[in-house]
């Protein structure tokens, strides 16, 4: 009966638990669903890690290359992000170019990047003006139950963790680079931005971590990145309905805390690996 | 939907209207629009603010649903079509006034208006309003917002760059503040177009 229900009045539904202060799979509206996250999982990438938000599953991956630094910015690198949501991950992606929200994800990550300064772009030169790393980060989902831009940004903070560079040095005599496979050495990761999503219901209450059910039923969504310092890197509202400057506010001390979790977790994991 | 061709190009200039000189308290650049300006589609307006597409299309168009009642118009399409003429810098809010605006000329029913502003944070913390391209590049952090005009809630938001929360509350402030002068601005100009006709 109540799967009936549900099917023929979802929001009503929803409500119900929200007038009780929880969500149909009985977490609270400040939980986050169980993280998981394996790092350095793919062997044949330079660096990688696995993460898991519910159901929600994000695979990153980052490839080193060489490349010719920009011309505008000799002593700087490349670092490239892309995700992917192919239709494996869910019913509404078909195959073919990337959709919107793809692209939207790309761009966000890309931001999120650029505005963090994880990584310092001069740390990836190997030769001013000659020779320089460029990291293609892909981000697939393999399985989309929402709140994708959490698992993702969180996916690549962990992958660049892992990264291992071999040292590369310039050969005097005949201007060919000569890479060094035995020693390698692990990125400077500066800061460690964290992402913490939220969905509006009817105009007035906030849920964080949707679910896909309730990112549809959603009125608007509302995604903060945070560093360690509390520092804002992003703040995206696309559109929906209106927040008041207290609403934010609650917002941003949700962010804070789940910066905490996150880092946690993330250092725990580290710490477990073996060295390779 | 249809609205009335003017082939009277002498009143077609005077639909337009321009914003008086900066008030004291009001650090906007001085802006114009001018309504009903192309005749085919059904409203249009352009709007002109001082002297990464996917996205931004995106933040525009769910702006723009979030204040559309579109249950009154079952099995229709709104299209808006955003032609930047020229990038002075906060080009973002240009193109949400612009959108806000148009929808109205259009008659398209709507539960408030929407406006867009910036404000950009240099690196000694002091904040902006409207910055030009020059000082967009500059500054440390941009931070763009949509604000509603029925209790100037904040219905959208972009940022670039590294600020505290402390400066971002301090930010929605002063666009709440600025706010005001441009939906006064959006008053008086439909006020102007409306009494002459």
């Amino acid at each position: 009966m109540a799967a009936g229900f549900k099917t023929v009045e979802p929001l009503e539904y929803y409500r119900r638990f929200l007038k009780e202060n929880c969500r149909p799979d009985g977490r609270e509206l400040g939980e986050f669903r169980t993280t998981t996250v394996n790092i350095g999982s793919i062997s044949t990438a330079d660096g990688s890690a696995l993460v898991k938000l519910g159901n929600t599953t994000v695979i990153c991956g980052v490839k080193a290359e060489f490349a010719a630094p920009p011309t505008d910015a000799p002593d700087k690198g490349y670092v490239v992000p892309n995700v992917d949501l192919p239709p494996l991950c869910s019913s509404k992606f078909r195959s073919g170019p990337p959709g919107e929200e793809a692209q939207v994800a790309s761009q966000f990550i890309a931001d999120v990047i650029e505005n963090s300064q994880i990584i310092q772009k001069e740390d990836l030169c190997i030769s001013p003006g000659k020779l320089a790393w460029v990291l293609y980060c892909d981000l697939i989902c393999l399985d989309y139950d929402g709140n994708i831009l959490d698992a993702c940004t969180f996916a690549l903070l962990a992958a660049l963790k892992n990264v291992q560079l071999p040292e590369v040095t310039i050969n005097e005599e005949t201007a060919l680079a000569e890479v060094n496979l035995k020693k390698k050495n692990y990125l400077n990761i500066r800061t460690h931005p964290v992402a913490t999503s939220f969905a509006v219901f009817d105009d007035t209450l906030l849920i964080v971590d949707p679910t896909g059910e309730e990112e549809h039923l959603a009125t608007g969504t509302l995604t903060i990145v945070m560093d360690e310092e509390g520092k804002l890197c992003c703040l995206h509202k696309p559109g929906g309905s209106g927040l008041t400057g207290a609403k934010l506010q609650d917002c941003m001390s949700r962010a804070v805390t789940r910066h905490k979790e996150v880092k946690k977790l993330m250092d725990e994991v580290i710490k477990s690996m073996k060295p390779k | 939907m249809e609205v009335g061709m003017h082939t009277d190009s002498k009143s077609r200039a005077e639909t337009g209207a321009e914003s008086g000189p900066r008030g004291p308290g009001c650090s906007l650049r001085h802006f114009a629009c001018e309504q009903n300006l192309l005749s085919r589609p059904d409203g249009s307006a352009s709007f002109m603010q001082g002297v990464a597409e996917k996205s931004r299309e995106q933040l525009i168009r769910n702006t723009c649903e979030a204040v559309v009642l579109g249950a009154l118009h079952p099995r229709t399409s709104i299209t808006v079509v955003l032609q930047v003429i020229s990038d002075a810098g906060s080009l973002l809010a240009c193109c949400l006034n612009a959108a806000c605006m148009a929808l109205v000329d259009a008659g398209v029913p709507m539960r408030a208006l929407f406006c867009g502003v910036t404000c950009a944070l240099d690196a000694d913390g002091t904040l902006v309003l409207d910055p030009t391209a020059k000082q967009e590049k500059e500054a440390r952090a941009v931070l763009t917002f949509a604000l509603d005009s029925v209790e100037r809630k904040l219905l959208m938001s972009t940022t670039k760059g590294l600020y505290s929360d402390a400066e971002l509350q301090q930010c929605l402030a002063a666009a709440q503040t600025a706010s005001q002068h441009v939906f006064r601005f959006y008053r008086e100009s439909l006020q102007r177009r409306y009494s002459k006709s």
